[in-house]
């Protein structure tokens, strides 16, 4: 049964339609959310926000400095603990994968990446802040890392993957033991790739919420130390997002603008590692 | 190929060492060790969470076996706990939502591999990656002070007035709502099945289209007989990982959806997710039951999506599998 051309026709350019009105619908909420941000958090940012702490409510004015501050030291903690496993255990895969255990690991990994973050909030909470008698900045970094990990792990493999063989092997027969090979070889030329993966791993953890609920707790005032309460850029922002108070509301409105701001930012960054490399 | 040299030269490098064997052999065996190490933490981890879980939910396992998934009393005074309602949540918002952001994005991803000029497609391609790594609390932001009051003062009162009389859209317009849930939901899984189902598309290979136009196929018939085809186990898997993300969404959810743990039709009434419970509840649960109870909520929370992403997974691998195996 062959339909006629008219028909088939018209089909097309009612499907491209279609198709072309999916795009719009997809595009167009993700257009509004970000003008949104961008109008409201361009007129509610000022230096204050940058300085100052929150005021008590019915106050008006104040900032998240604190926030940007508890989210910095977390990141950089997460970073500590997460980077060495994921880099290191990507090597791992890179040169001696090939098994079933490696099968495992890299299942594991993207199994793990797709989990709930705040169930690794959970975890933390029963690791490390039930023991140690009380939220802190430290639980809330090892929830960070565990979400940091696999991450990190898979895309450091498929760069390190990447270096061509003759490179490797060059340095072997030079008689360069396999570990020095691997890290001053391997892993040194795919740096720009594995730097990549790390701004993107961190982009992600910079805003996460969920994990720091009941880990970091988040506080009003600046964090003191690690073993303490901590506040954090999203945290605040979900806190005063939720509040009934107009002027949180726009500190809510600021400190999103300021977080997507340096979320676009690590990704652009990421990118130009990314195409500096492949140019290479 | 390339490995197998590669494993002949390490072979050789440590086999022919002739000036000091045990030095040289050491630092590979260390090296050896030591990523290992690392990399089985991975595997530590997962074993750890579910461990963890599983133990610190025995109590309320114990104590309310399947009456737990059957029960909607939610009671911390009482002490009686049931997650029905948090079960229900997540199932009807997650679904909906999926149903909702699965044709779009498929559609969306066609339309920016196979009919917009190369150089739009390329300009939107990167776009919507760069979206979909906004993170849950903002989308969440938006939620509720943009879309919820909207919800309220517009889509809601519509819905009651022309569809009232079904049992979906009965009730008062709260704007903060299951609709409001599977909405934001919605926007959130897009970005994320799109690229994907992108990347997939990207990977059928050009001999399977241009078979469909020598047989005179128009655009729309080369891409129903010939690339959706090739690409369906792809498309499945980036549709199941949507779920898994959908499932898993707490902050922006638990923002919009109006936290009210009860089962209703209606689509304009509140109600509750089973990570909006723990996000809500989780850090103030003082009694032991009560925590209990909320570790168990989360382990159901935790087997569902490593069941969904080990299946989405499982499909999208098959694919670039195959891919990769064509292109060898």
């Amino acid at each position: 049964m062959m339909r006629s051309v008219a028909v088939r026709k018209a089909k097309n350019h009612l499907m491209t339609a279609l198709m072309l009105a999916a795009t719009a619908a997809v595009l167009i909420p993700l257009g509004l959310i970000f003008f949104h941000i961008v109008k409201m958090g361009l007129s509610s940012l000022n230096p204050d926000f940058f300085t100052n702490i929150p005021k008590p409510t019915g106050e008006t004015g104040g900032g998240m400095a604190n926030g940007m501050m508890g989210s910095f030291v977390m990141i950089a903690m997460a970073s500590l603990i997460g980077l060495p496993v994921g880099i290191l255990g990507a090597i791992y895969l890179a040169e001696f994968g090939g098994g079933r255990t490696s099968t495992a690991i890299r299942f594991a990994a993207d199994v793990l990446s797709g989990t709930p973050s705040i169930i690794t909030g959970m975890v933390a909470y029963t690791l490390l802040v039930v023991p140690l008698k009380g939220f802190s900045a430290l639980a809330g970094s090892v929830a960070l890392a565990m979400i940091m990990i696999p991450i990190v792990l898979r895309t450091t493999e498929e760069q390190l993957k990447m270096v061509p063989g003759s490179l490797r092997e060059a340095s072997l027969a030079l008689g360069v033991p396999l570990w020095r090979t691997s890290l001053k070889v391997t892993l040194r030329s795919a740096l720009s790739g594995v730097m990549t993966g790390v701004l993107l791993a961190v982009a992600r953890v910079a805003g996460e919420t969920a994990p720091l609920l009941f880990t970091a707790l988040g506080n009003q005032f600046w964090g003191k130390s690690l073993t303490q309460p901590m506040a954090a850029l999203p945290l605040q922002i979900f806190n005063f997002a939720i509040s009934p108070y107009e002027d949180w509301h726009r500190l809510a409105w600021a400190g999103a603008l300021v977080l997507v701001t340096v979320m676009f930012a690590l990704s652009i960054t990421a990118r130009y590692f990314g195409s500096s490399r492949e140019k290479a | 190929m390339s490995t197998s040299i590669t494993e002949l030269a390490v072979q050789s490098a440590t086999t022919t060492e002739h000036e000091a064997p045990a030095k040289r052999w050491n630092g590979d065996r260390v090296f050896r060790y030591v990523t290992t190490f690392f990399a089985l933490s991975i595997l530590a981890i997962l074993g750890l969470m579910l461990v963890e879980m599983t133990s610190e939910s025995l109590p309320a396992i114990r104590k309310f076996g399947v009456k737990f998934l059957t029960s909607s009393d939610w009671d911390a005074v009482q002490e009686v706990f049931g997650a029905l309602p948090y079960l229900y949540g997540s199932v009807v918002s997650s679904v909906l939502a999926l149903l909702l952001a699965t044709p779009l994005s498929i559609g969306a991803a066609i339309f920016i591999t196979e009919i917009c000029p190369k150089r739009v497609g390329k300009l939107i391609a990167p776009l919507v990656e760069l979206l979909a790594a906004i993170p849950s609390v903002i989308y969440g932001l938006w939620g509720v002070l943009v879309m919820a009051p909207w919800l309220q003062s517009t889509v809601q009162p519509f819905l009651i007035e022309r569809f009232g009389f079904l049992p979906f859209f009965q009730g008062a317009p709260y704007g903060v709502s299951m609709l409001a849930a599977v909405f934001i939901l919605m926007i959130m899984v897009v970005p994320i099945i799109t690229s994907i189902t992108r990347e997939v598309l990207l990977a059928v290979p050009s001999s399977q289209k241009e078979a469909a136009i020598a047989l005179g196929a128009t655009r729309w018939e080369t891409i129903k007989i010939a690339i959706l085809p090739y690409g369906k186990s792809g498309i499945l898997g980036a549709a199941i990982l949507g779920l898994g993300r959908a499932v898993g969404e707490t902050m922006a959810v638990t923002m919009v959806i109006g936290n009210s743990p009860q089962i209703s039709l209606s689509l304009l009434s509140p109600a509750y997710t089973m990570p909006s419970v723990i996000a809500n509840e989780f850090a103030e649960a003082t009694a032991k039951l009560h925590g209990a109870a909320l570790m168990e909520v989360g382990l159901i929370l935790l087997v569902v999506t490593l069941v969904i992403n080990a299946l989405a997974r499982l499909l999208i691998w098959s694919v670039s599998r195959s891919a990769n195996g064509g292109a060898a």
